[in-house]
């Protein structure tokens, strides 16, 4: 049966448009959008996954739409670089819409059904993003993506600070844009022809192949949130309801990593090597700023947002690490490389939607996001808590979970780049990998920090002693993604067996599995290196249960409750734990030449001592504030020219003529 | 995959799991005679243990299923870096699971449990501590990779008996690059395992303590199963540095009965060197400021760094 895993996708792509549009039947009414629509959007989530899973192994379909232009209509293909991505979108988008079934209430804001439109027809253009084959077709469903978020972000309308918020997104979003449409228009050559397959017959010369290059790497990163360009994902992430936020982040920045890939592989062709410093250079920069600063905030979903960049970070350097093992024909290394990125990508959509589904339920039940004012929450919701630590760990990079997976590749990428001809690079890699290592460690402190304030220790305020836990359908949501992240991490042979055709289209290498043990994950290129999640947890279950057992077994002298002890201080209460900004303080002051820092400190004389620090990015200040500034002196200067009476615009017309008339005659 | 294999994984487990409250007995002991004090017994640690078994624990009222299950946790995370750091043999089964990324991870999950317990109270001082260990962990994490890196640059692979065997082998060769790393791993060592200048396992002092605060709100069998874990992680953390330091006398494939024999003799005369070593730096050295922990793990990584490029540079 040709092309039919194309279509099976297109056919799924479309169920979500019609859903979104039946929501729109009946706009104010909850029970129709949450109970009917969005567990159906789920299931073909869920079809969409396993669509694309078994369709890896086919090779590229193609299907021409009769829509968009006369001479140009819609090119869709499918490949296993796209069925990866898809399979993602797929597999993240259930748990999401599920979660989001029992999540959205009547509000202030966007109504449900208009809500619900708006969701369906956001993933189904992330959907054609990825089967695009022509620069049209993908520039139409990149703006549908950017669009239909930019209105999901602003779901809370009324308030100015979530406007504002999705003005810088959607300002950002159109900046990357334009910027991957120049990148096309490089790309085309002189051919004028706007499919992939033209560009990919073009041949361009290294100069306007890297031009092409970093206009799309800037481009695709102004939506992925590369350092400088990140500003807007801790403003638009706080600002989205949090499935919102969840699918933005687990799976709209990863069409950006899509589209770098695609680009830099598929269709300029053969990558030059120092592409790949770029890219490294970005990555392992953002990586570092987004982890420093995710462990100073004090709002739950900006320190995710924060650390949805150090992710894009480290993404980015197995990127790099890609092109520059691809540029000097090392092709089981970049193989390697690339898997870890492509692991990397899946893990981070399922564990970050994860973690922003669960800050999501704790704003229901207790209507706070700022760290400082929850706590305790384990107690009232143990399946929220128990599901975000399973997340927690799993960002922190903790065996046996699937974030350590992709850290261990992307690790021994690193370390056995030393065989790399230039000798500097050789020498940089390491300085590379102790800074994925470094990042790894903080992000562990970043997660510990989230999860012991909001769900360990004493609530801070007396009204989360009413907080409930999440509802039936939101359980189902958050067991999925964290299911999701326990099989990601325990079954790496099948995962990697899956993502090789990726490798082996794009690179022409695959894993080279030295041992072909279904337990076993032992890459050929690191070459005696092995890492058995199963076994681990085994063994490791077996150790804890039989210490359980033991102590059980010989020393059993029963648990008496008793007040809290605290080395005898009995008059304790919720504000002398260790606060949110307690806990980024020695980050503060290890970095601080990294954090603008407004500090307002009491003297001793001080009737009523206030003490208050404001924390800033630099970027903001330094680059965004200034650009600002200029654009406005520019505007004033044009708007001398503006004077609002119809004669003066008839004068200019005039003059304009006359000079043009000038200049031909 | 024989079935002996098992038998020495088994014999490894056992015999570190046994000897290392031995060897915090060991240490302590020799602390006391350099500070002119009578030394408590050799097996002093175990009377502590069993002491504390025998208790009825204490909880408070507000400890969640995450404080009682953490203890637990953490022991079995050292009992399995136990498993898979060579100290005696290299013929592991376990360890084809578990390499040197993934003994760090290990060393991180049990760090992370410690310190979500510490915070499950809500007492000033286990948020305290558990902030304060994270603080040195994400300095000291990194630097214990950079240290195994090199090792693993070294001999090509991140399996860690295939990094002992590598190394034994070698006769007596000198890697400049192990030295600057030795010296960012007894750093790494020291602050790790809550010992001065970092930290005084011998006292209680809040402004200061901070392994010491994770466990305050433990009692009994759960505190008796984490000050095992600490004095497994001790165990632990100088059979690490045996291995990449000092890995004479590991007994290989090679060998037979005889070679374990000398193993475990070689293995306990190094951990006395170690321990008593241990216990005159932290007689001779000051304790540091706690502002200062993060320089001096910054140390610790840059020599680590400085190690690898060195190796690089040198091909050493």
């Amino acid at each position: 049966m040709p092309y039919a895993t194309l279509n099976l996708c297109l056919v799924l792509l479309a169920a979500w448009v019609v859903i979104g549009f039946t929501g729109l039947l009946r706009p104010a009414s909850v029970g129709f959008a949450g109970r009917a629509l969005f567990p159906l959007g789920a299931l073909c989530g869920a079809a969409l996954a396993i669509v694309a899973v078994l369709g890896l192994p086919i090779p590229p379909e193609r299907v021409i739409l009769p829509f968009g232009l006369p001479d140009l209509p819609f090119h869709l293909r499918r490949d296993a670089l796209s069925s990866v991505f898809l399979a993602l979108l797929g597999g993240a988008s259930a748990g999401i819409s599920v979660f989001s079934a029992g999540y959205f209430r009547q509000g202030a804001g966007t109504l449900p059904g208009l809500l619900c439109f708006q969701y369906h027809v956001f993933l189904a253009s992330m959907g054609v993003v990825l089967l695009a084959d022509d620069a049209y077709a993908f520039m139409v469903a990149w703006e549908t993506m950017a669009l239909s978020s930019y209105f999901l972000v602003t779901t809370q309308h009324r308030i100015p600070d979530i406007r504002r918020a999705g003005f810088i997104y959607l300002l950002m979003a159109h900046l990357g844009a334009v910027a991957i449409l120049l990148s096309f228009g490089v790309m085309q050559g002189t051919s004028w022809q706007f499919t992939f397959d033209a560009m990919r017959a073009t041949v361009l010369d290294p100069t306007w192949a890297s031009i092409a290059f970093l206009l799309a790497f800037f481009g695709f990163g102004a939506k992925a949130g590369i350092v400088p360009l990140h500003v807007w994902l801790p403003e638009a992430h706080p600002a989205a309801p949090s499935p919102v936020s969840a699918l933005m982040s687990g799976v709209m920045l990863k069409t950006a990593i899509y589209g770098v890939l695609r680009v830099t592989f598929d269709l300029l062709g053969e990558p030059l090597w120092w592409w790949g410093l770029v890219a490294l250079a970005f990555g392992l920069f953002t990586a570092f700023y987004g982890v420093i600063f995710a462990a100073v905030q004090t709002d739950m979903k900006r320190l995710l947002a924060w650390s949805s960049i150090e992710n894009i970070g480290l993404i980015f350097t197995g990127i790099g690490l890609t092109i520059i093992f691809h540029g000097l024909s090392m092709k089981s290394l970049a193989a390697l490389a690339l898997l870890a990125t492509l692991y990397h990508s899946v893990n981070h959509a399922f564990i970050k939607s994860l973690l922003f589904l669960g800050t999501g339920a704790v704003l229901h039940a207790t209507g706070e996001r700022n760290l400082g004012r929850l706590g305790g929450l384990i107690r009232r919701m143990p399946w929220v808590a128990w599901l975000t630590l399973i997340g927690a760990l799993a960002i922190a990079g903790l065996p046996p979970l699937n974030g350590f997976v992709s850290e261990w590749l992307l690790l021994q990428a690193f370390l056995f780049a030393n065989a790399v001809p230039r000798p500097f690079i050789s020498m940089l890699l390491p300085l590379g990998a102790a800074i994925v290592a470094f990042c790894a460690a903080l992000s562990g402190y970043v997660m510990v920090k989230f999860f012991g304030v909001i769900f360990l220790g004493q609530p801070r305020e007396s009204k989360l002693a009413e907080a409930h836990d999440a509802g039936f359908l939101e359980r189902i949501g958050l067991v999925w993604l964290a299911l999701g992240c326990f099989a990601l991490g325990l079954l790496p042979v099948q995962v990697i067996s899956r993502l090789e055709f990726v490798s082996r289209y794009l690179i022409g290498a695959d894993f080279g599995a030295r041992r072909t043990e279904w337990w076993l994950l032992a890459p050929s290129v690191a070459r005696q290196a092995s890492y058995s999640p199963l076994v681990f947890f085994g063994v490791g279950t077996a150790v804890v249960m039989l210490t359980v057992w033991l102590v059980r077994a010989f020393y059993h002298r029963g648990v008496r409750r008793s007040a809290v002890w605290d080395c005898g201080f009995v008059r304790l209460n919720a504000r002398m734990q260790d606060t949110a900004e307690g806990f980024g303080q020695p980050i503060r002051h290890v970095f601080q030449q990294f954090f603008l820092m407004e500090r307002k400190l009491p003297t001793p004389f001080d009737k009523a001592p206030q003490y208050h620090l404001v924390l800033a990015d630099r970027i903001w200040r330094g680059c965004y504030v200034p650009i600002g500034k200029l654009v406005r002196k520019i505007a004033d200067v044009a708007a001398l020219l503006q004077q609002g009476r119809i004669s003066t615009y008839l004068t200019y017309s005039f003059i304009t003529l006359i000079a043009l008339l000038m200049v031909v005659l | 995959m024989t079935l002996s294999a098992f038998a020495y994984q088994l014999l490894e487990i056992i015999l570190g799991v046994i000897t290392a409250p031995v060897l915090l007995g060991w240490v302590n002991q020799c602390r006391a005679w350099l500070q002119n004090r009578s030394a408590p017994s050799l097996w002093q640690p175990y009377r502590s243990l069993h002491k504390l078994f025998y208790k009825q624990a204490v909880l408070a009222e507000n400890a969640s299923p995450l404080f009682r299950v953490a203890p637990y946790v953490v022991f079995g995370t050292m009992v399995l870096v136990v498993a898979i750091v060579p100290s005696l043999e290299t013929r592991l089964p376990f360890t084809v699971a578990a390499d040197a990324i993934a003994l760090v991870g290990l060393l991180a999950t049990a760090r992370v449990f410690l310190s979500l317990a510490a915070m499950d109270i809500g007492a000033a001082f286990g948020t305290l501590g558990a902030r304060r260990e994270m603080m040195i962990g994400f300095l000291a994490e990194p630097a214990l990779l950079m240290v195994l890196f090199v090792a693993a640059m070294i001999s090509q692979t991140t399996s860690l008996p295939l990094i002992a065997e590598r190394l034994s082998s070698e006769s007596l060769a000198l890697y400049p690059s192990l030295a600057f790393t030795a010296v960012a791993f007894a750093m790494v060592l020291l602050a790790e395992n809550a010992r001065i200048p970092i930290d005084n396992p011998a006292t209680h002092l809040e402004l200061t303590m901070i392994h010491e605060a994770t466990l305050l709100e433990y009692s009994a069998r759960h505190l008796a199963l984490m000050e095992w874990a600490a004095s497994l992680k001790l165990y632990n953390y100088v059979c690490i540095g045996i291995t990449l330091f000092l890995p004479f006398g590991v007994a290989t494939q090679s060998q037979g009965t005889t070679g374990l024999a000398l193993a475990i003799v070689a293995l306990a005369l190094k951990l006395l060197v170690a321990g008593s070593s241990l216990a005159l730096f932290e007689t001779v050295s000051a304790k540091l400021r706690i502002f200062r922990a993060p320089e001096f793990l910054a140390t610790a990584f840059l020599l680590a760094v400085l190690g690898m490029l060195v190796h690089l540079l040198l091909g050493a």
